[in-house]
Parts: C-alpha cells; structure tokens; sequence
C-alpha cells in the first residue's frame, strides 16, 4: 500500500542552524501518526516545511490522495497545499478572531467554492445556492464538532477549549484526506483531553481522515498514536509503536537525559 | 457623587493644565511698548475650564467602564444602537423614509452652497466606503489612496480635454482606470504588511501626486486642467445651479449603488476571504485562500471607487490640479473609516459626513475650527474605539437544522 503522505529526506536550513536533518515519514491510510519530541526539535518546522508555509531546503514530500494521482508537495504555496487535501491547525490557536464561529468554518470552505466578484455582486442563483450550501455545510462540521452552541458568538469570545475544537472544525471544513494537528491538546484540561481523544478517535473512523499530530501530553500520544515517530535536534531517533517507544533508550535519553556514572 | 478624592484629582489636572498653559497663556510679550503683559485672567479660566473639563471626562470614561462590566456580566441583553435601528421595524422604516425623503428635496431647501457642499460630503462618502474595502474588510493600511482619486479626476480631465469625452463616458474610464492602478500597486505590494505597506503606499501617493506636478507636456503641471464639463443629461448642458442639483441626484444614485455593492461583496466568499485575510494572514493562507489574489481584489476594487469619486470631483468643480490630491486628502478619508467604524457601512457614511461637513459648519467658530475638530477625534476614539457604528457580524439562524446528524463526542 502507498502512503498518503510520504516524506523523504527532508532538511531545512535556517542560515547555520540546520533545524530538520534528513528526516523520513510516512502516513498511510486510515493512521494517526505522532510526531514527538523535546521543546525545539524541529516538530512545528516539520509542519510549516509540509504546509508550504518554509520551503525545504532539501528532500521529498509527495502525497497521494485517495482516489488521484500522486504528486510532489515542493513548492506549493500553502493555499495549493491545502487545495490538494491536507489541513492544519496551529500551536497558539490562529483564529479568525472577530468573525462568528460560523464564518471562521466557512472560510475553511473557501476554496471549495467558485464564486467571484461578479458573483458576489449580481448573486445570481448558483451564487445563492452556493451560499446556501456553505452554511448548512458549515453548521454540519460544527455539529459533529460539537459547537453548535457558538455558531454566532465571535471566535475571540470562545473558552479556550472551543477554541481549539473550532480550529479543528475550521480545517475539516477543507476537506481534507489527512489532517495535521499542532499541539492539539495544549493548556487542556485532563476532562478536556479526553473528549479531544475522542473526537480524533471519531474523525478518523468516521470522516476516513488521517492524522499526524504533534503533542506533548504523552498519555494522550500513547493511547490514541498507531505509531510515533521521535525527533531531537531535526533528527529522527526513533520510530515504532507506543510499546516500543516507550522502551527505546535513545527516546529515554532525550527525554531524560544520560545518566552519568561516577 | 463627588468626593473628596474626585475633586483633589481634579484641582491637581487643573494645576497642572495651568503650570502647561502658563507660558503662551499668560504671558505676552509685547513688542511695540516693550513690556510684558501678565494676563492672569486667562490663568483662571484655564484653571476653571480644565477642573470641569476632568469631571465630565472621568463621568464618561466611569460610564464606558460601567457599561462593560454590565455586558459582561450579562445583566443587559446589550444590543448596540446601530444594530437596533435594523432590527426593530419600527424605528427602521419611518426612519428610512424620512431619510430619503430628505435626501430627495435637500436641493430644494437649501442653498446651492449646502448642495454643493453635501456634494462633496457625498463624494467623501463614496471614497470612505471604497477604502474601507482596503482598510476596513482587508487590513491593508493604504496611505496613499488619494493616488487614485487622482488617476480617476485626470482621466476624465485629459480625456475631455483632448478628445472632448464626455461625464458618463468617462466615468467607467476613470473607475477602470482606478483599477488597473490598484493592481498596478497591488503587485509590488504583496509580500508587505503593517507598517511596511503603509508607508510604500504613502511613496506611491506622492509619486502620482509628482508626476502630475511635474510633467507638464501630461498633466499641465501645477497650473491643472480647466473648464472640464459638468455631466449632461442626454446631451442636454444645464446652468451651473441645475447642474449641481443634477450632479447631486447622480451622487444619489451613486452612493446607493456603492452600499448594495460593498454590501454584497462584503457578504460573499470574496468578502470573508477579505476579513480572514485582516485577521491572521498566515491562517487565512493555511485554509486555502489565495493571498495573492485576495489581496489584489481589495486594491482593484478599493480603487475603482476611488476612480469614480476622482470623475465626480473633476465635473463638480471643472477644475483640478495636483494640490487637490495632497496626502491630507489620504489621511482624512482614512480618518473617515477609522472613526466611523471599520468595515462598517453605516459607520463609515456617518464618518464622512461628520468628518466633512462639522469643519464647514464649524466655520462660525473661525480659529478654532481645527481645535474643535482634532478634541471630536481623540474624544471619538477614546470613548467608542471601535468606531461611531461598529462593525457587526452577520448572524444565521438554524431552524430545522439541529440534529440533522448524529451527535457525537
């Protein structure tokens, strides 16, 4: 089976600081893929490199979409990115502030839809259909969500919690085939963590959406990853199930640190 | 209630107002006799009005504060005025008839003085809600619209100059125009934000203001363009006062076009990208909007109706030349988004006429016109930062939607 995100021997230099180091990854199908490691390994410039956001300095990323042909990821502008199936969300939540919870799920469908000025001005009725469409549409992915108490409060005016739910719902809404998640969990209170667990457990058996998520809440990584991969310094260290790398002695010592012997 | 500490706050800003004062207030040096004069009755007053002023200042802010708590806490279902106004029929419509009503005879009651000036309150009207395309839905702080004002007044200006080109004609010319130049800056633009993209659209405001000032063989140099033609009614040439009343009506019809426009846009796909792009640029890219396009759209169409407004000025006053089209022009309009409310429709109309006509009916008050003028905008935004009518989001309603699909975690 191909996977659906593959990556090979990505590197990305930042003047002398060299913050990936030939790193390999692979998604397939159907996966919740963790990316682990300590504050600073190069986990969000992983993230930025795949989205388009930094272009690499060197290496691969190609994905193949279910159902479409395999293509290169270099290159792309990030809007192109996530035209092409794959969405994000940010570590410190990037929302569209002063638009209604609604809004900020209808831009997700933006590029989903066709209208233009012309469009806009004259609304003719595949404008209003399309209009129509966008906020049932909208108003489904805050409902499997679970937001729908919001709709129209602005984003800002949200608890913090929401506030992630919403970013998630947000890039959903671009339907994409795998979705990358930045410290979804982040400041999350334990009650919170769970039904995030649960929600994630539900997106990718329902919505047949793939996953790969940074985290650092380890129980959360341990009982939701099918595999984790662990980077330290750009490097990749370890790779496996939660079994094995909770055992791995390189992971250990990252995290920990050696021991030193008198 | 007044307390001891009030008034102790209160005599120390009226101290220290009089300490501040002191030196253009009270002394004068009079040059002919050679003495100085000691004016200590401006002293007092000074002193008076600043004790006062303090009160009526901490009143205001204690009442904002008051009020946001009260929000907060949920005690009033607060709904601000502009809102009201379009959701309860009853003030809506008898205040929307009167409205035009009055629109519809202004001409007619009052002189062709306060026409014309309502002319030019209008064509600000028309060029605050196309900056609010740039400014107010897309973020991108554009000091340098005036540029297009002027592109829209010299095409019409040339092209009746040298080929005889009449209003209506040119008045597509001069918004397409506007648009091409908004593109034309819109491409150098792109990567910039902030602080950066203001000041390269100050530079390119005062490039076009150059080049009309210096290349005389194009634009006739400071000495401008003349005897352009007022707009004709199907060949018809009216006297200068039906002309105006005329040109008025046109403006009418003009700003009604632009509010269903702007409306419309503002609630489209192209409308949220806009906001989206205000919002976070990195996101809104991130959710699969096109920067580049997005970005471009607001300046184009932003500069259209600068285009526009530029034909009307050029047949209002059958004469321009580059003083009209100074960067106070680019700061004024941007004060009138500002202060009327960003991406604010209602807010920005109410802004351009305060901001236009409160220095013409302030004339009474000679020298301190400015003074009155510069006090209403600190005052204005002090108290309602958000502007006079502040933007408000669009609500949907989901009847028959709920629980259209499972719920889940």
């Amino acid at each position: 089976m191909e996977p659906l995100l593959k990556v090979k021997n990505l590197t990305m230099n930042f003047g002398g600081l060299r913050a990936l180091d030939r790193l390999d990854l692979d998604v397939y199908a159907a996966e919740i893929v963790a990316l682990i490691g300590p504050n600073g390994a190069g986990k969000t410039t992983f993230f930025n490199c795949i989205t388009g956001i930094y272009p690499p300095t060197e290496g691969d990323m190609v994905i193949s979409p279910p159902g479409k042909k395999r293509e290169r990821l270099n290159g792309l502008k990030p809007n192109h990115v996530t035209e092409r199936g794959l969405a994000r969300t940010f570590q410190n939540i990037r929302l569209f502030l002063n638009m209604t919870v609604l809004e900020n799920v209808m831009i997700g469908r933006h590029c989903r839809m066709s209208a233009g000025i012309a469009g806009a001005i004259f609304r003719g009725p595949d404008t209003v259909k399309e209009e129509k469409a966008v906020v049932r549409d909208s108003y489904m992915i805050l409902e499997k969500i679970g937001i729908t108490d919001f709709v129209n409060e602005l984003a800002m005016n949200l608890p913090y919690g929401a506030q992630r739910r919403l970013e998630i719902a947000r890039a959903m809404a671009t339907e994409p085939f795998m979705l990358l998640l930045d410290e979804p969990a982040a400041g999350m209170n334990p009650q919170e963590t769970k039904e995030l667990d649960d929600l994630i457990i539900w997106i990718r058996d329902n919505e047949k959406i793939a996953i790969l998520l940074i985290e650092h809440d380890m129980k959360l990584v341990m009982s939701l990853s099918d595999r984790i991969y662990v980077v330290d310094y750009g490097k990749k260290i370890a790779e496996g199930t939660p079994e094995e790398i909770k055992n791995n002695p390189a992971v250990i010592k990252a995290y920990l640190g050696e021991e030193i012997d008198a | 209630m007044i307390t001891f500490q009030e008034i102790k706050r209160s005599f120390l800003v009226s101290v220290w107002f009089m300490f501040l004062t002191f030196p253009i207030m009270v002394i004068r040096v009079n040059t002919v006799q050679n003495v100085i004069e000691w004016r200590w009755k401006n002293l007092l007053f000074v002193g008076i009005g600043s004790f006062i002023l303090s009160f009526v200042w901490r009143y205001l802010i204690q009442r904002k504060e008051a009020g946001k708590k009260k929000a907060e806490a949920g005690e009033i279902d607060k709904m601000p005025l502009s809102q009201r106004i379009f959701e309860e029929r009853k003030i809506f419509v008898p205040g929307l008839i009167t409205l035009s009503v009055f629109a519809l005879v202004f001409p007619f009651i009052f002189s062709l003085y306060q026409t014309n000036i309502m002319i030019t309150g209008l064509i600000y009207v028309m060029l605050g809600l196309g900056l609010n395309i740039v400014v107010g839905l897309a973020g991108l702080l554009d000091l340098g619209y005036v540029a297009f004002y002027a592109v829209g007044a010299y095409s019409y200006a040339l092209l009746n100059h040298h080929f005889g080109i009449g209003f209506w004609a040119a008045l597509p010319i001069g918004a397409g125009m506007g648009a091409l130049f908004g593109i034309i800056l819109g491409f150098p633009v792109l990567r910039l934000r902030g602080d950066y993209l203001a000041i390269v659209t100050l530079g390119f405001g005062e490039i076009i203001r150059l080049i009309l000032e210096n290349w005389n063989e194009f634009s006739f140099g400071p000495s401008g363009i003349a005897n352009i033609a007022r707009p004709s009614f199907f060949g018809i040439q009216f006297s200068v006062q039906n002309a105006t009343i005329y040109l008025y009506y046109i403006m009418i019809v003009l700003i009604l076009f632009t509010i269903f426009v702007v409306n419309r846009l503002q609630n489209s796909r192209i409308g949220r990208a806009w906001i989206a792009l205000r919002e976070d640029e990195v996101a809104c890219q991130a959710m699969g909007i096109d920067k580049r396009k997005t970005k471009l759209t607001a300046f184009a169409l932003g500069a259209t109706w600068a285009g526009m407004a530029g034909v009307i000025f050029a047949a209002k006053t059958t004469f321009i030349n580059p003083a009209s089209f100074t960067i106070w022009e680019s700061i004024i309009i941007l004060c009138i988004v500002v202060l009327g409310g960003m991406g604010s429709i209602l807010g920005v109309i109410l802004g351009a006429l305060i901001l236009i006509l409160l220095p013409e009916y302030l004339r009474a008050f000679s020298e301190y016109r400015m003074l009155i003028f510069g006090v209403m905008l600190v005052a204005t935004m002090v108290f309602c930062p958000g502007g006079i009518v502040p933007d408000i989001r669009r609500t949907y309603k989901f009847e028959g939607l709920q629980n259209n699909t499972k719920n889940n975690p």
